[in-house]
């Protein structure tokens, strides 16, 4: 069956990618599998300098979860194409770099920075990481920061720009409105909710940081919701992620509105799934009477 | 590394709330040095996305075993408690890089375990004390707690501390050394963070081995949940993939 999607003018032979910030830029996984299998990459944020990120313990099991504050540790960007990108070159899946920052400057140059490298195909920009003090997902919950920040990313850019949204806000469709205006040629989501888990011996919580970003499939009925919501009011691409762990989930996704999904925690649990999806996915769409990806376009909004 | 499933073949209390655990399968044949661990997955479905990780404590490569040593703390540790002989367990490992052992020899080597940091070095005592003269002193918190004393005792001279001095020396691991008073030429130590700390501080002329504990996300150094701040070009060390053995030297704790 033939699986290829289109995101944009980004063809992808396959709808699975792994998650950023799940993967690191590529090399872990190789162990398992061969990365020409996957649709893409997104591989993990940069900023504009060296991030150490937070305080250990970073992360905590949750029910049918985890909550994360990792904090955006990653070498800086120019570290990142200096050394982490030239392993990814050699593969034809395209590469999806996740774009972070504390300020507008400091997103605007990383775009900038990013948008040089061949081996980069579109950018993520990440306007929703809940675990950093400044920036971040500040530009994700107020409409009009987010328009501001897409549109001067992407007049520094020439690759396909995804905005990576934030479930943290009261209307989600307003921000995704907010970044299509601006020119934003898809959208990515969403980003995991802030949540907090204590432990009843120290009565205090599990992670340094306090608060994490809640994923894995306890927010999968959350995502599958926002995306029905804002395909409604977008023709835009979605990248779809929350919870994946199945084909039947990635299913669930197409039919909600994504033309794509990421997968990120289940990662953790089994290595090898983005593959496993790949595979299982023909079978599972066969099982439903689908033989197409296009027939899934749209079945979902009423 | 490899994931694979591994049967148990014993899975049993040999302390307060502290289990051994022995597994047979083919990662066994990957396990090329003491102190690497393996990932393990936790229930059925998705209810538990991490998976747990857990140093060998010791393994056997003719007989295609390995034998884990772990406390009951929370959800997935009583999960593991109550495997039978003959389930399957889903192990990715091994993982890290382990102690480091070839070539030492004729060596007084000090073994500081703590706790549940213990099990690891159990495999090491076993390697080093064939060329080398071992002397271990493990912590616990008190006397029910101990475990595997007799089994180190036939590698290394050992000398118990317990924190309520129920038995053996009353106080902490580095209370022992400083008693001993005794030069060593190495030495190698798994245990709480705290411990290592004071291990590394009152031993800081020896060169030494420390193996760290982390909560992990993936286990194989894409996640970056379990990293730790170190002297070298980056500022840190990721313990799943750089680890969880470091020079003494390496890692600020």
């Amino acid at each position: 069956m033939n699986l290829s999607v289109k995101l944009g003018r980004l063809v992808l032979k396959n709808p699975i990618m792994p998650a950023s910030g799940c993967f690191g830029f590529g090399k872990e996984f190789s162990q398992f599998y061969d990365l020409n299998e996957l649709g893409a990459i997104v591989i993990k944020a940069a900023t504009g300098n060296p991030r150490f990120g937070n305080p250990t313990p970073r992360v905590a099991e949750t029910p049918s979860g985890m909550l994360n504050a990792i904090g955006l540790q990653n070498p800086g960007v120019d570290q990142i194409i200096e050394n982490e990108l030239p392993f990814l070159e050699p593969f034809h899946t395209p590469v999806i770099a996740n774009v972070a920052g504390s300020s507008e400057e400091e997103y605007v140059e990383v775009a900038r920075k990013l948008s040089k490298s061949s081996t980069i195909k579109a950018l993520e920009l990440n306007i929703s990481c809940p675990n950093v003090k400044e920036g971040g997902i500040q530009f994700g919950t107020e409409p009009d920061l987010a328009y501001e920040l897409t549109k001067k990313v992407k007049d520094v850019t020439n690759k396909l720009l995804f905005v990576k949204l934030s479930p943290n806000v009261t209307n989600i469709v307003s921000i995704a409105k907010a970044v299509e205006e601006a020119g934003a040629d898809g959208l990515s989501m969403i980003n995991t909710l802030t949540g907090m888990q204590l432990d009843l011996k120290s009565r205090k919580p599990l992670i340094a940081n306090e608060t994490g970003g809640l994923s894995g499939p306890a927010i999968k009925p959350i995502a599958i919701r926002m995306i029905h919501q804002v395909r409604q009011q977008t023709s835009l691409p979605i990248i779809g992620m929350g919870g994946i762990c199945t084909a039947e989930d990635v299913l669930e996704f197409l039919i909600a509105g994504a033309d794509a999904v990421a997968v990120g925690t289940a990662n953790f649990q089994n290595p090898f799934i983005c593959k496993e999806l790949v595979d299982n996915l023909p079978k599972v769409l066969e099982q439903y009477g689908i033989h197409s990806l296009d027939e899934l376009k749209g079945a979902a909004i009423s | 590394m490899f994931r694979g499933d591994l049967e148990v073949k014993s899975n049993k209390l040999i302390a307060s709330d502290t289990f051994e655990i022995v597994l047979q399968g083919n990662v066994v044949q990957q396990i090329s040095r003491p102190g690497q661990f393996v990932h393990i997955k936790i229930g059925e479905g998705s209810t538990h996305m991490l998976r747990r990780p857990f140093s060998i404590a010791d393994y056997n490569i003719k007989a295609n075993q390995l034998t884990i040593i772990y406390k009951l703390i929370g959800d997935g540790t009583e999960w593991l408690s109550h495997r039978r002989t003959g389930e399957n367990l889903n192990v990715l490992g091994p993982l890290g890089n382990g102690f480091e052992v070839e070539g030492i020899k004729d060596e007084h080597i000090l073994v500081i375990g703590g706790g549940v940091g213990v099990p690891p070095l159990y495999n090491l005592v076993k390697q080093l004390s064939t060329q080398n003269h071992v002397t271990a002193i493990l912590g616990y918190q008190s006397k029910d707690a101990i475990f595997y004393e007799q089994k180190f005792s036939r590698f290394a001279d050992t000398f118990i501390a317990t924190n309520d001095g129920s038995y053996g020396y009353k106080g902490f691991v580095t209370d022992v050394i400083d008693q001993m008073g005794v030069k060593f030429d190495q030495y190698y130590a798994c245990g709480p963070l705290g411990m290592l700390g004071a291990v590394q501080q009152r031993l800081i002329d020896v060169d030494g081995y420390l193996s760290i504990e982390e909560r992990m996300g993936c286990g194989v150094g894409a996640c970056f949940a379990c990293v730790c701040p170190a002297i070298n070009e980056k500022g840190y060390v990721k313990i799943c993939q750089d680890g969880p053995v470091f020079h003494s030297k390496e890692v600020t704790l």
